[in-house]
């Protein structure tokens, strides 16, 4: 077990795309037990992605069960090649990254997703998924295609007006 | 070496190019911007923005009076502490909107005052027409206080009829 170390802006590995997972081996799982630790050492982190630590696999963990006010979610999750299916409606919300200290901002994502993944082992998983958990795992898919969150913050200025727009036209 | 940093308030009619001719003068003269604030307000560009050097305050407001003059803007300059890298979250937000009338940011407020919330970030907007304004704030702070405490402070307004909504902001960090 290891805490390893964290890539941060402005380091253009952070926007290395990922590749898939293949092996589901010891490696593969003596890796994410070393992610996990990293994870928990960060400060406040909800969520990792592999390339934050440099290791170029679609490896994702996020644990959502520990916020201040609880919210629906499943737990502690690695995920392995994890991949939306569907997406819908959205809201903006405050996020913030490991690779970015010092710095939150706003940004738009989807409500309700449908996701499948794999865990460490390669059996399949699927999960409905809602709110704060659909944004944690959008945020983490972003890292293993190469896209940091302050490529999509929002003014606030900006999404109040296009929120209650389309809120008022039934959403879409 | 940045060894000043100042405060510095720049107001003028809005147009293209302010924000390019003021900060490449700053460049220029070797200072460095740190957070900075910049919109347009009712027809006005507004900046305000944190600058560090090391001139001191009277040979900063030289170099800069050409391309103030030349930009149609006023300067206003603070000396202050450069405390970059001490952002504090917040983890309350309040939403208000009502029709516009006098009084609504003092009273919201100063509800939001008593129960110990304090404002990180405030922006204020009049949408809607000149025949019929709409007011409204977003408000981000941070309060040790439970929201139904927060909530109950703003409930007078409500009964106002001000339409005021309170949400818990939990950062998503990953």
């Amino acid at each position: 077990m290891a805490i390893l170390d964290i890539l941060t802006l402005p380091d253009p590995a952070l926007k290395q795309v990922s590749e898939a997972v293949t092996e589901f081996d010891d490696a593969l799982r003596a890796f994410i037990a070393d992610l996990e630790e990293t994870r928990r050492n960060g400060p406040a982190a909800v969520g990792i992605a592999a390339p934050q630590v440099g290791y170029f696999k679609r490896v994702v963990i996020i644990d959502c069960s520990t916020t201040r006010k609880p919210v629906p979610n499943h737990g502690y999750l690695v995920l392995v090649n994890p991949e939306i299916t569907h997406w819908e409606g959205y809201e903006p919300g405050r996020e913030g990254c490991l690779s970015v200290p010092d710095y939150t901002g706003n940004v738009i994502r989807a409500t309700r997703i449908h996701l499948v993944a794999r865990d460490p082992n390669g059996e399949p998983l699927e999960f409905d998924m809602e709110g704060y958990e659909a944004r944690a795992v959008q945020h983490e898919i972003d890292h293993l295609d190469g896209l940091l969150f302050v490529d999509r913050v929002v003014s606030r200025r900006t999404d109040l007006f296009k929120r209650k727009v389309y809120q008022k036209g039934g959403g879409s | 070496m940045t060894n000043n940093w100042y405060m510095l308030t720049l107001i003028g009619e809005d147009k293209p190019g302010i924000v390019a001719a003021v900060t490449q003068a700053l460049f220029e003269r070797g200072l460095n911007l740190g957070e900075t604030s910049m919109l347009r307000l009712g027809g006005n560009f507004t900046i305000m923005m944190m600058v560090g050097g090391v001139q001191q305050e009277d040979e900063l407001r030289a170099q800069l009076k050409p391309v103030i003059e030349a930009q149609g803007m006023r300067l206003h300059v603070d000396a202050i502490q450069g405390r970059l890298h001490e952002h504090v979250l917040p983890n309350i937000q309040v939403t208000v909107t009502g029709a516009d009338r006098a009084g609504i940011v003092a009273q919201v407020t100063a509800a939001l005052t008593d129960v110990g919330f304090n404002i990180l970030d405030l922006e204020s907007d009049v949408a809607g027409t000149a025949h019929k304004p709409v007011y409204i704030m977003q408000i981000a702070g941070v309060a040790d206080a439970p929201i139904e405490k927060i909530e109950a402070a703003l409930e007078a307004l409500r009964k106002d009829g001000v339409d005021v909504n309170v949400n818990a902001v939990d950062t998503y960090i990953g």
